[in-house]
């Protein structure tokens, strides 16, 4: 037999035996339903997580708390051309030489009339190019409220690298892309891609950081020192 | 040497060095604040320890069904997945991958079922060069050691002794600032990922529903490892399996808030595939190994089946007050604290490990503080039943039998009583020499002196005057 029905049949010969319920130090009275596999579920993880509140203000507001805890920079703007200013301050107070982006719908506009050169990936590029940008400019899928999190995948946001390889990821997300929580942002995935998901969802909570020395925390350990969101 | 006596020696050293308590009760100190803190914010803690329990209980009674959910999705989008039923085919399996990509370097990012397997000493071995990209792990790493702690590997260590190591061993120049210590690191590890040929992952959760494996993380380093070279391989132990995509709505924060204080830890990164058709980058080749290393013989004790729900977390072992006493080296085993007292007898043998059984104050600080609700503090008691059951202990049961003489029978108790009472000043001279026969106990404790009444003579004796006496 191979070592998977090794471990498969082990696996059985053991489920043979009932555990107890969560909670109770007594094996289960039921016996294990071998056959089928759901149990009924105690409720939805709503239920018990952080409350979020019911309006896009309420949820905009806590998304900017989050966002300022995890010291990401954001920015609820009137316009894409708000967005276009902003970003093109952000490139001559950084000093930008190069940034990183992808081909896309908020991407391909606002990085076009950028005062500095531009790598727009494509497959096949050359990732100690990537290394050397100021910045990686990405779109995204959602943002988490409740987190104050980035939820994007390798095909929103210019493939598995962009976001976490130069110092300062900057993300553009349209304001109807914000949600309340998790499971709406798990929900909206589900939407979106079907069966079909990207080989990669990252959620993103504000920028690389560590506590691994002291617990002191300490930002950009390995991926980008900066968090910048715009939402527009 | 025993691994009992070993753990007792490291055990008697750590417990008074005044240096290593103050750090750890510092660094747990603040961990407290925070998570507090977090766990106030949710609607219902206990509501949430529940959900995250049944949904693991699950999972884990199903867990033939859901291990097959998730590896024919993985190998539908073409994933190669392996089965390793212990740790030297789980070895063979990724040394086989490596040795076949003719690789020369390896990226890792934090595992600890890589720990478990020793995976690095056999790459070493092979011929490669591995590279922890976490930085405690580094840290730990170059000091030739094992994690201190499953999440905060290099806790127990303070930014002068770092400086000094990255000094000795990366060439850096001193610095006690926490900030360009990781920045020393951070441009060390930058060139290693830029070449590796292989990045190996560990996982914190497999989603059976949709063929996924969930890594949480807060440096980035694994976000790296799994973008940049050509070939991923992670290591999973078969309990990680959770049903569905949304229950991480739930394990994540709760993974975070555990394990650090955090609402959502820095980075949790879903991976479904290798590089897919029309995708920008990302491995060519992606090899899942499911680890079983005696997990489905723990799984075989209904008793303690609940112990693979655990999310290593790390927050039994933060609030146990062994550990912050002896620290995580002196346990010598992979998984330290209550989960790792718990589970390192099933994993290598209970004769051998028993004693960890007993490295507890019973307090129930783990059992109450666990997010997925494992019963530990009495999965020790079970173990301590099991290995006394086993291998019974022939001098203790000898020992309790004459005890228990003794005390069915008063007349004979009185009199081995008035005896002791007699000698007590006697023994008291030698209680503290080594060869007494209760020196472990003797050594820092006064047995307290028998008083020359017994309460049986008082009670007798006592002076009848009242009629509510
Ligand atoms: S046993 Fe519970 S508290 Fe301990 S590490 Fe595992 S999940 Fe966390």
């Amino acid at each position: 037999m191979t070592e998977k029905g090794q471990i498969l049949n082990r696996i059985r010969q053991a489920l043979k035996t009932n555990a107890p319920h969560p909670g109770h130090h007594a094996p289960a009275q039921v016996k294990n339903p071998g056959g089928s596999h759901h149990t009924p579920s105690p409720g939805e993880p709503r239920n018990w997580l952080p409350k979020v509140g019911e309006s896009v203000e309420e949820h905009r507001t806590l998304f900017a708390r989050n966002a300022a805890e995890l010291k990401a920079d954001f920015h609820w703007l009137d316009s894409l051309e708000d967005a276009r200013k902003l970003l093109n301050d952000m490139a001559s107070r950084e000093v930008w030489q190069k940034v990183a982006t992808h081909a896309g719908e908020c991407t391909s506009p606002l990085c076009s009339t950028l005062p500095c050169k531009v790598l727009t990936l494509s497959p096949g590029y050359d990732r100690n190019e990537l290394e050397s940008c100021n910045a990686g400019i990405s779109e995204c899928d959602f943002l988490v409220a409740q987190t104050g999190t980035v939820a994007l995948t390798n095909q929103s946001a210019g493939g598995r690298a962009l976001s976490v390889l130069p110092p300062h990821h900057i993300v553009l997300a349209r304001k109807h892309q914000l949600l309340p929580d998790l499971p709406a942002a798990f929900a909206g995935l589900r939407k979106k891609y079907g069966d079909n998901f990207p080989s990669m969802i990252s959620l993103i909570t504000g920028p690389s950081r560590t506590g691994d020395i002291e617990r002191i925390l300490v930002l950009g350990a390995h991926g980008p020192k900066k968090l910048t969101i715009l939402a527009f | 040497m025993s691994f009992a006596s070993e753990f007792m020696d490291r055990a008697r050293v750590v417990a008074s060095n005044l240096r290593h308590r103050q750090i750890i009760r510092t660094a747990l100190g603040n961990y407290e604040m925070a998570r507090d803190r977090r766990k106030a914010t949710y609607q219902d803690w206990q509501g949430a320890r529940q959900l995250a329990a049944e949904t693991k209980w699950e999972a884990i009674n199903h867990l033939d069904h859901y291990l097959l959910d998730f590896s024919n999705r993985l190998e539908a989008r073409g994933t190669k997945v392996h089965w390793a039923s212990n740790a030297s085919q789980a070895r063979d399996i990724i040394l086989s991958i490596v040795q076949q990509k003719q690789a020369r370097s390896v990226i890792k990012s934090k595992a600890m079922t890589a720990e478990e397997i020793h995976l690095n000493e056999a790459l070493e071995k092979a011929g490669l060069k591995v590279v922890e990209s976490d930085l405690g792990e580094l840290i730990v790493q170059l000091r030739r050691e094992t994690p201190y702690h499953i999440v905060f590997p290099s806790m127990h260590l303070t930014r002068e002794e770092i400086s000094a190591l990255f000094e000795k061993e990366l060439g850096s120049a001193p610095t006690l600032d926490p900030e360009e210590l990781t920045m020393i690191a951070r441009r060390v590890l930058r060139g290693k990922y830029l070449t590796a040929d292989i990045g190996i992952t560990g996982g914190n959760f497999a989603v059976a529903e949709t063929g996924m494996v969930s890594i949480t993380e807060n440096e980035g380093n694994a976000r790296l490892t799994a973008a940049l070279p050509k070939t991923m391989i992670t290591l999973l132990g078969i309990e990680k399996i959770i049903p569905r995509l949304d229950d991480l709505a739930l394990f994540l924060p709760m993974l975070a808030t555990m394990g650090a204080g955090q609402a959502l830890t820095g980075y949790n990164t879903l991976y479904g595939g290798p590089r897919q058709p029309g995708e920008l980058d990302g491995p060519e080749e992606w090899h899942v190994v499911l680890l079983d290393n005696h997990r489905t013989e723990l799984l075989a004790d209904g008793e303690q089946r609940d112990a693979l729900h655990c999310i290593r977390c790390g927050a039994c072992l933060n609030v146990c007050p062994i550990f912050r006493n002896v620290g995580g080296h002196t346990y010598g085993t992979t998984y330290s604290g209550p989960i790792g007292s718990v589970i390192t007898p099933h994993l290598r043998g209970l004769q051998d490990w028993k004693h960890l059984s007993g490295a507890s104050s019973l307090c129930g600080a783990c059992t109450e503080t666990c997010p997925v609700k494992i019963d530990l503090h009495h999965h020790l008691l079970q173990n301590r039943r099991n290995a006394a059951q086993e291998r019974p202990d022939n001098l203790e049961e000898a020992a309790f039998g004459v005890f228990g003489w003794f005390t069915r029978r008063p007349a004979a108790w009185k009199t081995v009583r008035s005896i002791l009472q007699k000698i007590q000043p006697l023994t008291r001279r030698f209680q503290k020499k080594p060869w007494h026969p209760a020196k472990p106990w003797t050594q820092t404790r006064d047995l307290p002196v028998l008083p020359s009444e017994s309460f049986r003579d008082w009670w007798k004796n006592r002076p009848k005057t009242s009629k509510h006496d």
